[in-house]
């Protein structure tokens, strides 16, 4: 299971690329295995408004419905709309095709409560 | 956790084990989508040992038999199987079964893995309260095991390991014999709307037979197959599934299998509330629903029809044949014609379905 290290990471499973005070989201490779085949995604509209902590959207697999946490606060700048016709993107390009969302940062201060790779794998092996 | 005899090769194999009905199970090897795919297209194996076998032997079996289930079972031959489930005197179904005739005083039911100790107290508490003479219950789930092997290409694969000539074996009929050397009760039944059979063995030897099976099979793509989708084959195919489409709330009439209810044998534990119910008109069906935008639908998610409740989700899923959501629900019976325009409520939104004829594929 790969962790890319240039990424940042949260307990919740979701991957986080910084580029200046944009911020790409999705969720990890250790997320979408445990999902399994995934069959519909669920996006916000570009402009809303995200609050670190809660729910921006949905991914589903056939047996199971997972939210997903967004990492940081700010706005929605882009959605990745491949996604609603090919979900299975996000099983098979997990950090790259299967992208999820673009926020605007509205507070940089939050990035620092973001795992590296390093703390995102002992928390995967810990989970056992 | 209860294990079956195949645990160690169900990890071996890179299963995901889940908890169901107390068991530790496989719910997929590869992925839902691929395994599900595999069985319509070629074969599929899978693990159903942790299903329930009981046995009734005795002079009186079928009088029990007669009054236990609601299905005419005076109209099988040996070596016939049936479909058939056990009600509660209000109607409510105990269980959803398939009934084995190996001879005029030897039955076996097959029952599901979480309601094996609820079906036999029941049998038990039945044939005590009853006047029946020489019924013997024997309560055999843990000395069998029990694999699927289903798709179009099962019996090729099957006929590799067998002398007994499959051919005369016919749907919903069964046969005893040898596979790969494994004493077998060989049953053209199954849970996928696929050709297939269930074959039934000694718990010690079904890891034999497994292996054998797989191997045989693998040059016609023989794959092990989870209860992932096991769930999505058979929801394709309007199967129930106790728990979702059948309980101790709903009765067979509401269900769908009102063609197993015969209300027209003399008694049955049930038939006077399922005679009423049947003259007075179910109050809600079970109906297919497809989905005609985006979403998945999912078990006790609202069903809307006008913009009020009509009633729920029983079982969903995003078909993987389709690539479309598809469910079973039991909605109130006057809105429940095909081509219904309905909306299921997912989280907040209200999504637009429609009422379709089933089996979905």
């Amino acid at each position: 299971m790969e962790f890319p290290e240039e990424l940042k990471y949260t307990e919740e499973h979701e991957w986080v690329m910084i580029e200046d005070d944009i911020v790409t989201v999705g969720i990890t490779d250790f997320a979408q295995d445990s999902l399994g085949d995934v069959v519909f995604v669920e996006l916000p509209e570009v402009g809303a408004m995200l609050e670190a902590g809660k729910s921006f959207g949905v991914v589903e697999s056939v047996k199971a419905v997972s939210d997903v946490y967004s990492p940081v606060s700010g706005e929605v700048v882009e959605i990745n709309e491949d996604l609603p016709d090919t979900p299975e993107l996000i099983n098979t390009s997990a950090y790259e095709d299967g992208w999820m969302i673009k926020i605007r940062l509205s507070d940089t201060a939050e990035l620092d409560d973001l795992l590296d790779a390093d703390a995102y794998q002992a928390f995967v092996d810990e989970q056992g | 956790m209860k294990k079956t005899p195949l645990n160690q090769l169900h990890r071996d194999l890179g299963a995901r084990m889940v908890p169901f009905g107390g068991w530790d199970m496989p719910v997929q090897y590869t992925g839902v989508i691929d395994e599900h795919l595999a069985v319509r297209s070629a074969a599929g194996l899978f693990d159903v040992s942790h299903m329930g076998e009981i046995e009734v032997r005795g002079a009186g079996a079928l009088a029990y038999i007669q009054e236990l289930t609601i299905n005419d079972a005076s109209t099988l031959v040996d070596g016939q199987v049936q479909y058939s489930a056990f009600c509660y005197p209000d109607g409510g179904v105990v269980d959803d079964v398939t009934l084995y005739r190996f001879a005029a005083d030897h039955y076996l039911f097959c029952v599901n893995a979480s309601n094996v100790d609820k079906d036999f107290a029941w049998m038990q508490k039945v044939l005590s309260e009853g006047d029946f003479s020489d019924v013997e219950l024997t309560n055999r789930s843990d000395s069998f095991g029990q694999l699927a092997l289903q798709g179009p290409k099962a019996a090729a694969i099957l006929a590799r390991l067998t002398d007994l000539n499959l051919e005369t074996i016919t749907y919903y009929h069964f046969a005893q014999g040898a596979v790969a050397g494994i004493p077998t009760i060989i049953s053209r039944t199954g849970y996928t709307g696929e050709d297939g059979f269930e074959l039934y063995c000694a718990a010690d030897a079904v890891a034999r037979l497994w292996q054998e099976l797989l191997a045989a099979g693998a040059p016609d793509g023989l794959v092990p197959i989870g209860l992932g989708a096991r769930d999505t084959l058979r929801l394709e195919k309007k199967y129930a599934l106790y728990g979702h489409e059948l309980s101790e709330a709903i009765t067979p009439l509401e269900a769908g299998i009102g063609w197993i209810t015969k209300l027209d044998k003399p008694s049955f534990i049930g038939r006077t509330v399922l005679l009423d119910q049947k003259t007075r008109g179910v109050p809600r069906r079970l109906v297919g629903i497809r989905m005609c935008e985006p979403g998945v639908p999912r078990a006790d998610y609202p069903v809307y029809a006008d913009g009020t409740v009509i009633g729920v989700v029983t079982s969903g899923t995003m078909s993987p044949s389709l690539k479309v959501g598809i469910a079973l629900a039991l909605v109130a019976t006057e809105q429940s014609a095909i081509g219904t325009k309905l909306e299921i409520g997912i989280r907040q939104k209200r999504v637009a379905a429609e009422i379709v004829k089933t089996p979905f594929v």
